[in-house]
């Protein structure tokens, strides 16, 4: 515990641990990125440097730009400014996918072919998207279900095929955008599990993101906190919990809650300033 | 069946069944000119005969036929255009206003038009079909794909997928719905539009056979040919229904 509470201690703030994380060269370099929608500063001026393999985690109160910052690094929207470099990979590999908030699956698709989207887009041979869907699809316990469709399937099911679908188009990196907020506490844990698992196995840069702060520990390397408006980063923390990890032991864990609380303490002003915002606007 | 059920299929046939013995029963009794209201037998002995004369099966290919060819000539591109005016923009803003503006004109007030273009022969009757055809499909596929949750999209553009992957695995099966809807609308209106076509300038077709017995004054005739009709709309949309199953299986277990 000792050991524990000196790591949060030196818990790094956003100017020093660019710093600090200077030995392998960052797998996301985001650098002064801004996005306005009109005269709406969605993300002002965010830099960040992610390591490759890191699962870095982004939480912020709803409506601060988090998500714009994710759909720009996914390449679905255009920054206004400032840059993002991806280190290259290996040929063929593709640099991004992509977990949606909510349904994304295909209503049309079987469990299979929803898994199978990334591979197929990429005309892979039916013989290499079997090998990479199927222990996807066995270790989330979705193999039997394979031929059904979306809707014979329960909320957090389809939220594993939309995380297959993703891990299975085997990308440098992952984006997940508040993946699990639609699902009830039991299945967001057993999930949580899931992932870690997964993510362990195949070491991929993860940029999650969430308005949970439990989840934010659960998962993360690094947790940005976002400010309310406009989105910028108000710090960046270590997470002082190893790995591998068991999503219900660390609850138990003393940090824990010590660590909860100081991300708290840096949100909840947030949270305050983004209610004042809705309220402001509300009235004008 | 449950008993609810098989009430609802008892009522179903045996409203028209009882409404033809009426009708029978007042024809033979002389409550009803039969001139006009000839008895549900009487029209069932004339198409008996029209159907041993061969008679019946010539006009009923030909209308078809047309039908079919109209489908073909007036769905497909219709189809095309309508989900590309709802993936693209521009496409949209250059055919909305001419879609607004020839929709409403009716198809049989051009008749006369397209007899004059494309003559006496098979290609007016086709064209005329292709034209109500063409417009439910293309507003359908049009309104179909533009309703298209935008996730999907993102999604398909998340994937790489190319312009004609996003065509095949997200715009067609997720429009495919309305679209079918549309053909539904579209071969109705085609039902209608082969009918009066074939009452003028036709010597075939189920339009022609209602239209030459009137001038012999053959009511029974007459009768057979609204009953065929009746029953190609019927079987029309059966075979729309299974299409659709066939096609929309992701839908199917959700009633």
């Amino acid at each position: 515990m000792r050991a524990a509470e000196l790591q949060l201690s030196v818990a790094l703030d956003a100017a020093t641990s660019l710093e600090a994380a200077a030995p392998p060269p960052p797998k996301i370099r985001v650098e002064r990125l801004v996005k306005r929608f009109g005269t709406f500063a969605a993300v002002d001026g965010i830099s960040v440097d992610i390591a490759p393999g890191e699962f870095f985690v982004i939480v912020g109160p709803s409506g601060c730009g988090k998500t714009t910052l994710l759909r720009i690094l996914a390449g679905l929207e255009e920054p206004t400014s400032g840059t993002i470099a991806i280190a290259p990979n290996d040929a063929g590999r593709p640099t991004n996918s992509m977990v949606f908030q909510g349904d994304s699956i295909f209503p049309w698709m079987s469990v299979y072919d929803n898994a199978a989207y990334g591979l197929a887009m990429r005309r892979r041979s039916k013989a290499e998207i079997a090998e990479r869907v199927r222990p996807l699809l066995e270790t989330t316990g979705l193999w039997r279900f394979r031929d059904r469709y979306p809707h014979q399937l329960s909320g957090g099911m389809r939220q594993r095929v939309s995380i297959c679908r993703a891990f299975a188009n085997d990308p440098d990196i992952l984006l997940m955008d508040e993946p699990f907020s639609a699902l009830d506490e039991q299945n967001k844990m057993l999930l949580h599990q899931e992932l870690l698992r997964i993510w362990e196995e195949t070491k991929k840069t993860v940029v999650f993101i969430t308005h949970s702060v439990d989840e934010a520990v659960t998962l993360s390397d690094r947790i940005m906190v976002m400010t309310a408006h406009p989105g910028r980063s108000k710090a960046i923390l270590d997470n002082p919990f190893g790995r591998p990890r068991d999503v219900v032991a660390l609850r138990g864990d003393p940090v824990y809650g010590a660590f909860v609380f100081r991300i708290w303490e840096y949100l909840r002003e947030e949270v305050r300033a983004a209610k004042l915002q809705e309220q402001e606007e509300g009235e004008a | 069946m449950t008993r609810a059920a098989l009430n609802d299929r008892l009522l179903a046939f045996g409203s028209p069944l009882a409404l033809f013995l009426l009708w029978e029963l007042a024809a033979k009794a002389g409550w009803i000119d039969t001139r006009f209201f000839p008895a549900p037998s009487a029209i069932l002995v004339r198409m008996w005969a029209l159907s041993a004369s061969g008679e019946l099966w010539v006009n009923l290919q030909a209308s078809l036929w047309r039908l079919f060819a109209g489908f073909i000539v007036g769905g497909i591109p219709a189809l095309v255009l309508g989900i590309a005016a709802g993936l693209s923009r521009p496409v949209r803003i250059a055919i909305d206003p001419l879609v607004s503006a020839t929709y409403p004109i009716p198809k049989s007030a051009v008749f006369p038009l397209i007899l004059l273009i494309f003559g006496l022969g098979e290609a007016s009757k086709i064209v005329m079909v292709a034209m109500g055809v063409f417009y439910p499909v293309l507003i359908n596929a049009q309104a179909g794909v533009a309703n298209i949750d935008r996730i999907y999209m993102d999604v398909a553009k998340n994937f790489r997928a190319s312009r004609w992957q996003l065509f095949r695995t997200v715009a067609i099966p997720g429009a495919l719905p309305p679209i079918l809807a549309g053909v539904k609308l579209g071969l109705g209106m085609g039902l209608i539009l082969i009918a009066i076509a074939e009452m003028i300038g036709a010597d075939s077709g189920i339009g022609y056979m209602i239209w030459n017995a009137w001038q012999i004054l053959s009511v029974e005739t007459m009768y057979v040919g609204l009953v065929v009709i009746a029953l190609i709309g019927f079987a029309l949309s059966l075979v729309t229904d299974e299409l659709e199953k066939f096609l929309v299986p992701w839908k199917r277990a959700r009633g």
